[in-house]
């Protein structure tokens, strides 16, 4: 035998230089990566519709102040309605949905990744169209306006005589744009959980954020539709003189408001069930128990994904539909408070036996299942028609859709950062600064949504840049803003935990929670193909099948 | 810093402080808001708090155990330090479990239902009576228009109605319409809110059974000054409103020959949009100011009615009422003195 | 070297999931249908509203013909890809160019009927409701004839270059669907339109 030498060229490739990497991360189709890219894109519309509140509840700190005009209070409003709904909430709960469900489901990717693309980008700049409107709105020259007619924009505010120039016009656009967006990504979460579920993987078996991301998706498909018919309708009347809701001509400002909530309140459901989903996932993990009543819990997602269709029109309960109008409503929001209850049920139960890790993700999901409790129950309060005649349009309202979508989906969401932190990034968060994390935001939290129901009770609107003394609603509204400063504190340690992590975090392993659903089982991050062999699963939880070979669940389920 | 045990206390704990806090004020007496939903002086607002009270204890009720529950869990089932490092039993569901909060649920629902059915009708399937007085509310940005049919009464910003006995009811029904875009009436003491809407009339009714002033605002976002779309209604002894009445129905009182104000209101624009009955101005985009003088406030609320008040308002709104409608009159002192002290006369 | 040779038993059963194109348009259509089912209620809800100006029943005829002529094209695209899945790929060229033709027909008369409309009977989008209402509805559908013949147009000129083939015949199902769902509206468009309202 002989040896040889051989010259052989270095092999090691070069490091890719910043353009190759950003050209990487902007034609790239992987869900992982366009996951990431939806998350980091809503984390920065989180700071902007936060500082549009910030001056907001600044504004309101006492009575008759003058730190802004009505006219940029208004446009405030607006803004930030319409950024935290569609360009935070949407975008990093499909950020969310993207990055996970091909990785539990055991597939490589989504069933159409260009599609997913597209249906980021539409979204990217739907909302850059908004904030366009900043310098875009009266022509370059002018000082620009953003739209003011408030995120749900009623007509005929929204009317050429009312809306002078093209504020409202990207409004308009900017929803049409990333709603084609959403329901793109709808439609690939659709196709991907029914078209690409690993072998053994049947419909009952898939994990429980999989089911309430496809009742998600369902619901954008049959919700996000009206709205974009309802935009076209508008553009029709703004541009080519149609009359669907110019009252002059006999048209109706009230078929605006049925279009508007026939898409908002099924929304508000899109915007929840991936909490749920979170949570569903966070609570059994750190509770070390399956989830309690998997089949019921479907079921009641189910439930309410078709009850929410019915029920738009509690939110026009002082419009003057009829008695025997309202008196359905009722009944049908009254209803969907039922299999929303029997989730909470389900989730205490889970809790219940259970050996409980007080970690950041378990600590945000508890604070959730309070609030999110508390917040169901005032939304019982209001589907009481008369009782609605009395809090609805006023701060009680306000108080009321914040604990739901900040105290139940934004702290789910803060659990899912921190559960999913190691498997996207590979590094484990600081722990202590995430738990100072939680304290802040939930002292802030209460401060100001708690505080926040009084003035509703006591006859304060909503949408007013300022308001009256001797009403009593002055201490009340500086205890709300005060509590704004604890959550800007709370929101910066966050943002500072991820980035520190990220470069300096130790190493996370694929599995730090011990956790049961697929995700688990690959690196952290994972490989562009998700997995090297396509699993086959036999229960609902296969880690703990692998983990537990004497008590694999797929003997009792 | 590792959390211990008792720190679980610290979240449902806080909100118990909280909300013992906010209703403790609400429902107390102590800082009177004219504006509290909670003290009701008509039928409607009667009705309605009936109804809260009722919703209330039932959630109440269901916000006690749950949370209970909750509390309980996350204290008793907490990892303990010496913990054996197994997993707990795992159990995966319990049909019976599941039927009883199924069933219970329901239960609470129908019942809050009935209860919610029977004051939605008891408010909205009621037929005016003969004796009503009625009262046509028109919402303009910003401002709003009473008129009262029966006897040709046309004012702003300021309603009036008779106190209401309750075993002798004069209640006051109030037809809603809107010139522009959508408004909504809310004077919490007296009712719920009901929109004022382009096109689409509706109707609401009122009983109050003290007189006073009693003090709402517009609830439905119109535009730059909604904020300012203030309102008062006057419950006034049955004297006193008819009282009212005779006066609001004369037309001006005005001096034998034209002032130099009254001059100056016919010859540049006011006359446009404001009436004054018995002179030539007779325009209806502006509230009537036939008796602007028996009104407390001008500009829907935004200031109170004084001299240097008015005078500023027409030398320029946008000082009070930044977005209002009313143009500033590009008036001169001299005009402006005038003009003031004509609307003066305007009792 | 030895070699072993590997026997996988197939003790598990088969794992067979709808294929993603035929769910994901159904997806699609389900979106469409629901922007669609706004209109119809726009519609539906404004008949006998307007304040002035023609009403239905004096300037509308239903369009029979182009109506017939749109219902045809659904059979022979169902022709044209039954054609393809037996590799026929001549029929199915013929078949597909029929499609076109009709759907092509249909528009054509659309575009004749609102030009009636327009510069005869003076009914424009401005005119009143039933204006708005009819412009949006029949323009929206009419949108969507345009997409879908836009689509088929694509196929065809691949057929032409033979790159169309057997394999293909689940693609062009998926088309298919689009299109029926057009027809499907149409059914629905002209009902509410040309029966109920006038």
């Amino acid at each position: 035998m002989s040896t040889e030498s051989i010259a052989w060229p270095s092999t090691t490739a070069a490091s890719p230089s910043f353009v190759d990497r950003l050209h990487e991360w902007i034609v790239t189709v992987d869900h992982k990566r366009l996951g990431i890219l939806y998350i980091v894109y809503a984390l920065i519309f989180l700071v902007i519709g936060g500082v549009e509140a910030t001056v907001m509840r600044i504004q309101l700190i006492r009575p008759h102040n003058d730190f802004v005009s009505p006219e940029v209070f208004n446009r405030m409003f607006t803004m930030h309605g319409t950024t935290m709904i569609f360009f935070v909430a949407m975008p990093v709960l499909f950020g969310f949905a993207n990055y996970l469900i091909p990785l539990m489901i055991g597939a490589r990717d989504m069933a159409f990744p260009r599609l997913n693309a597209f249906g980021f980008w539409m979204t990217a700049f739907g909302g850059l169209l908004l904030y366009f409107s900043l310098v875009g709105a009266n022509g370059l020259y002018g000082a620009g306006n953003a739209p003011d007619v408030g995120w749900f924009a009623y007509a005929p505010l929204t009317s050429q005589t009312f809306s002078v120039g093209h504020s409202t016009d990207f409004w308009t656009l900017a929803l049409l744009v990333s709603g084609f967006g959403s329901i793109s990504t709808a439609i690939n979460i659709v196709a991907t959980i029914l078209c690409l579920r690993c072998p053994g993987m049947t419909l009952a078996k898939m994990p429980l954020f999989a089911w309430l991301n496809f009742v998600m998706a369902g619901l954008v498909i049959l919700a996000v539709s009206p709205l974009t018919a309802a935009q076209i309708m508008l553009l029709l009347d703004r541009y080519l003189g149609a009359h669907f809701f110019d009252t002059q001509a006999g048209g109706s400002a009230v078929i605006w408001m049925h279009f508007f909530w026939i898409f908002g309140h099924p929304e508000v459901y899109v915007l929840v069930l991936p909490a749920f989903a979170f949570a569903s996932e966070i609570i059994p993990v750190f509770s070390r128990k399956a989830i309690f009543g998997y089949p019921v819990m479907v079921g009641a997602t189910v439930a309410i994904g078709f009850i929410s269709m019915s029920v738009w029109a509690h939110h026009m309960f002082t419009v003057g539909m009829g008695a025997n109008v309202n008196t359905f409503f009722v009944i049908s929001t009254m209803a969907i408070a039922v299999p929303t209850g029997i989730k909470i049920f389900n989730w205490l139960a889970t809790i219940w036996g259970g050996k409980i890790e007080f970690k950041t993700p378990m600590l945000f999901c508890i604070a959730f299942l309070f609030q999110f409790l508390i917040a169901g129950l005032t939304g019982v309060m209001m589907s009481a028609a008369p009782f609605d005649w009395q809090l609805g349009n006023s701060y009680f309202v306000v108080a009321h859709f914040h604990y739901v979508i900040v105290g139940g989906i934004l702290f789910t969401l803060f659990a899912a950062f921190y559960y999913w932190f190691p498997k996207m990034s590979g590094k484990m968060y600081s722990e202590p600064l995430g738990k100072l994390h939680f304290w802040l935001f939930l002292i802030g939290f209460h401060l100001t949504f708690d505080f926040m129901h009084v003035p509703g009770l006591l006859g304060m609107p909503r949408r007013i840049y300022t308001y009256e003394p001797g009403r009593g609603w002055d201490t009340w509204n500086l205890i709300v803003t005060i509590g704004v400063f604890f959550q800007a504190a709370g929101i910066l340690v966050f943002l500072g935990n991820l980035l520190w992590s990220y470069y300096r975090g130790k190493a996370a392993g694929s599995d730090p929670w011990d956790a049961w659903t697929l995700e688990w089982s690959t690196n952290s991050p994972p490989p562009a193909y998700n997995f090297a062999v396509i699993p086959t699963v036999k229960s609902r939880r296969p880690l703990w099948d692998l983990k537990h070979p004497d008590d694999p669940d797929w003997k009792y389920e | 810093m590792r959390p211990r045990g008792s720190t679980n206390w610290y979240v449902p704990g806080s909100q118990i402080l909280v909300w013992g806090c906010a209703a403790a004020t609400a429902f107390g007496d102590t800082t009177p808001s004219p504006t509290n939903i909670f003290a009701p002086v008509s039928t409607p607002a009667k009705s309605i708090f009936g109804l809260s009270l009722f919703v209330l204890a039932v959630t109440g009720a269901i916000f006690l155990v749950v949370f209970t529950l909750l509390l309980y869990s996350v204290v008793k089932f907490r990892k303990r330090k010496n913990d054996d490092g197994r997993e707990p039993p795992q159990v995966y569901g319990s049909n019976q479990v599941e039927l009883a909060w199924t069933v219970v649920p329901v239960l609470v629902v129908v019942a809050l239902f009935m209860a919610t059915a029977r004051v939605i009708a008891d408010v909205q399937k009621i037929a005016r009576p003969d004796n009503a007085i009625e009262v046509i509310a028109i919402g303009h940005q910003f401002w709003w228009e009473y008129r009262y049919p029966a006897t040709g009464v046309v004012t702003a910003n300021e309603l009036h109605v008779p106190v209401s006995d309750a075993s002798h009811p004069t209640p006051t029904f109030i037809k809603l319409l809107s010139v522009d875009t959508d408004h909504s009436f809310w004077i919490p003491r007296l009712a719920g809110k009901t929109d004022l809407i382009p096109n689409h009339p509706n109707r609401m009714w009122i009983d109050p059974h003290e007189t006073g002033v009693y003090l709402g605002q517009c609830a439905q976002y119109c535009g730059t000054q909604h904020a300012k779309m203030l309102l008062r209604v006057y419950v006034q002894s049955r004297a006193d409103f008819d009282r009212w009445i005779q006066q609001q129905r004369q037309p001006a009182a005005l001096a034998d020959a034209v002032s130099p104000g009254q001059r100056v209101f016919e010859t540049t624009a006011c006359l446009n949009c404001h009436t004054v009955a018995g002179t030539v101005a007779n325009g209806r985009f502006g509230p009537d100011l036939t008796h602007l003088m028996s009104r407390d406030t001008i500009a829907a609320g935004a200031a109170k009615n004084t001299p240097e008040n008015l005078r500023q308002w027409i030398l320029n709104p946008a000082a009070i009422k930044p977005g209002s409608l009313m143009p500033a009159m590009q008036l001169s002192d001299q005009e402006l003195d005038a003009l003031t002290a004509y609307l003066e006369t305007l009792r | 070297m030895t070699t072993t040779s590997l026997t996988l038993s197939r003790t598990e059963p088969e794992w067979r999931l709808p294929g993603r194109g035929r769910i994901g348009m159904s997806a699609l259509i389900a979106a469409e249908a629901a922007i669609f089912t706004i209109f119809v209620v726009a519609y539906l809800f404004y008949i006998g509203q307007s304040l002035s100006g023609p009403t239905p029943r004096e300037v509308l005829s239903p369009p029979y013909f182009y109506t017939f002529c749109l219902l045809s094209s659904s059979l022979t695209i169902h022709f044209a890809s039954r054609s393809l899945r037996r590799s026929n790929l001549r029929s199915f060229g013929a078949w597909w160019l029929l499609t076109i033709t009709l759907g092509a027909i249909f528009l054509y008369g659309t575009a004749s009927e609102w030009h009636r409309l327009i510069y005869t009977d003076g009914l424009t989008i401005s005119t009143n409701l039933f204006g708005t209402t009819y412009y949006s509805l029949v323009g929206l559908h009419g949108f969507h004839v345009v997409v879908g013949l836009v689509c088929l147009s694509t196929v065809m000129v691949f057929a032409l270059f033979g790159a169309v083939k057997q394999g293909h015949a689940e693609r062009i199902d998926v088309l298919s669907l689009y299109w029926h769902f057009v027809d499907a509206v149409w059914i629905v468009v002209f009902t509410v339109v040309y029966v109920i309202g006038r």
